[in-house]
C-alpha cells in the first residue's frame, strides 16, 4: 500500500513533468544563468580560482533545486488538487515519499546536463572518478530535497512562501552544501583524494537517514489543520 | 512553577550580574593576551546557554506538533527568541575579540561558521512566525525540530572543513583564578535565561487569555 501510493504519485509528478518538461527546462535554464554569474564574479585573467568549479557546482544544485521544490507544490495548489491528494485514503508519508522522489529524479537529470557542463566550461576533472562523483550527487541530492520537499509542502499554505523556501532551506541544508563542495572539490584535484570524498559521502548518507526519517515522522502532523 | 519563581529569579539574576564584573575584574590576565581575553567570561557561558536554548526550543516545539499542547508552543517562541538574543551576543562579543586576537573581525572558522547557522537557522524559525500567515507556529515547530537534529551535521562538516577557533578543551585547562569567575557566569546567564524565558512565556499566555477574551466578546456582541 504505502509503496503503491508513492509510487503513484512519483509517477504522475514525472508524467506532468515529460509532457511539459517545465521545471526540466526552467531550472536547466535558471542553472545555466547562475553559472554565467559566477563566471562573472570567480575567474581572473581568463582562469578560474581554485575549487570553484566544486562550489559552482553545488550552489547552481541548491538554486536549481528550490525552483523544482517550489514547483512540485504550487502545481498542486494551483490545480486545487493537493486537498484531494491529502484526503486520500493512503498513508500522507507514502504523498511525501512520491513526492521525494519525483524531486530527487528532476534534479538528477539537471545534473545530469549541469555537470559536463560546468566541467567543460571551468575546466574541472569532475570526471576522475565517476563513482564517488555519482555517489555524492546521489546523496546529496536526497538530502537537499528531503528537507526541502517536506518545507515545500508545508509552505503551501503559507504566506509568502516563494521567499520563505530559501530561506528555511538554505540554512539547514548546509551541511549538504558543504559536504557537496569539499567532496567535489577532493574529486577535482590532480590526484583525486578518495578517503575524504568517501567521508562526505558517508556523512551524506547519514544526513539523508536522519532527515528523511523526520520528514516522514512529521510529514502527518504537519499537513493536518 | 516557573512563573512562581520570577521574583527569586530576578533577584539572584540582579545580583549575580553586579558581582560578575568584579570577579572578571580580580581574575589573573591571561599571559598572551591579556585585557581581551577577559571577554571570554561573557562570550563563552552566552554560546553554552545559546546551545542549551537551541535544544529547549527543538524539544518543545516536538512536543507542541505531536501532543498538539499550546504551553509547549509558548516555550518554543520564547527559546526561538532567545536563542537568537543569546546568539547575537555570541556573535557580536566573538569578532570584538577577535579582531585583537586574530587580526581580522571574522574568521571562516568552524566554531564561527556554526555559530552564525544556528543563529540563522532559529532567525529563519521567528522569520516563518512572523512572515509565514496563519498556521506558521506549526511550521516554525518543525524549522526548529530539523535545526536542532542538524547541529550535529552543521558541527562536523564545519569542523571538517575548517578550524582556528580556542578549542573546547581550553576549559578544564583554566588557571586557578580563572575557572572560578567562569563558572560564575555561566550560572548568572543559566539564572538570566530561565528568567527571561519565565517572563516571555507568561507574555505569550496573557497574550493568548487577551484573544479569548476578545473572541468572546465578539460572540457575545453578534448574539
Amino acid at each position: 500500500m504505502f509503496a503503491r501510493t508513492a509510487w503513484t504519485v512519483f509517477r504522475k509528478d514525472l508524467t506532468v513533468e515529460v509532457r511539459t518538461r517545465e521545471t526540466l527546462a526552467t531550472t536547466l535554464f535558471f542553472a545555466l544563468s547562475a553559472v554565467i554569474v559566477f563566471a562573472v564574479a570567480l575567474v581572473r585573467d581568463g582562469r578560474v580560482v581554485a575549487d570553484a568549479a566544486a562550489g559552482i557546482l553545488w550552489v547552481a544544485i541548491a538554486f536549481a533545486g528550490t525552483l523544482t521544490l517550489g514547483r512540485t507544490f504550487e502545481r498542486e495548489r494551483y490545480t486545487d488538487t493537493l486537498r484531494a491528494l491529502l484526503l486520500a485514503p493512503a498513508p500522507r508519508a507514502a504523498i511525501y515519499v512520491g513526492k521525494l522522489l519525483a524531486v530527487v529524479a528532476v534534479l538528477l537529470l539537471t545534473e545530469l546536463m549541469l555537470v559536463p557542463l560546468v566541467a567543460l566550461l571551468f575546466d574541472a576533472a569532475l570526471l576522475q572518478r565517476p563513482g564517488l562523483l555519482v555517489a555524492l550527487l546521489v546523496t546529496g541530492t536526497i538530502g537537499f530535497a528531503s528537507v526541502g520537499t517536506l518545507f515545500a509542502a508545508m509552505l503551501v499554505r503559507a504566506r509568502s512562501r516563494d521567499v520563505l523556501l530559501p530561506v528555511l532551506l538554505y540554512p539547514i541544508t548546509i551541511p549538504v552544501i558543504i559536504a557537496g563542495v569539499r567532496g567535489t572539490a577532493a574529486l577535482a584535484q590532480l590526484v583525486p583524494d578518495e578517503p575524504m570524498a568517501t567521508f562526505w559521502v558517508m556523512l551524506l548518507a547519514a544526513f539523508d537517514t536522519v532527515f528523511v526519517t523526520l520528514a516522514l515522522w512529521t510529514f502527518d502532523p504537519l499537513m493536518t489543520d | 512553577m516557573l512563573q512562581r519563581s520570577v521574583p527569586l529569579l530576578l533577584v539572584t539574576t540582579i545580583a549575580a550580574f553586579s558581582v560578575a564584573p568584579f570577579l572578571i575584574h580580580n581574575a589573573p590576565y591571561e599571559s598572551t593576551m591579556g585585557l581581551v581575553q577577559k571577554i571570554f567570561y561573557f562570550h563563552a557561558p552566552a554560546g553554552i546557554v545559546m546551545f542549551l536554548s537551541a535544544f529547549v526550543c527543538g524539544i518543545s516545539s516536538a512536543i507542541f506538533l505531536f501532543r498538539g499542547r499550546q504551553g509547549a508552543d509558548r516555550v518554543a517562541v520564547a527559546a526561538a527568541e532567545l536563542t537568537v538574543l543569546l546568539g547575537t551576543i555570541v556573535l557580536a562579543t566573538g569578532p570584538l575579540w577577535a579582531r585583537k586576537a586574530w587580526g581580522v573581525w571574522w574568521q571562516w572558522d568552524a566554531r564561527l561558521t556554526s555559530s552564525l547557522l544556528l543563529w540563522m537557522m532559529f532567525t529563519a524559525c521567528l522569520l516563518v512566525r512572523r512572515y509565514g500567515g496563519p498556521g506558521s507556529d506549526k511550521l516554525a515547530a518543525a524549522v526548529a525540530i530539523f535545526g536542532m537534529f542538524n547541529v550535529p551535521f552543521v558541527y562536523v562538516s564545519v569542523n571538517v572543513w575548517r578550524t582556528l577557533h580556542p578549542k573546547t578543551t581550553v576549559v578544564p585547562m583554566l588557571g586557578p583564578g580563572m575557572r572560578e569567575p567562569f563558572w560564575f557566569c555561566i550560572l548568572a546567564f543559566l539564572s538570566l535565561y530561565v528568567l527571561l524565558l519565565a517572563l516571555r512565556v507568561r507574555l505569550a499566555e496573557q497574550q493568548a487569555t487577551l484573544d479569548a477574551r476578545y473572541l468572546e466578546l465578539d460572540d457575545r456582541a453578534s448574539a
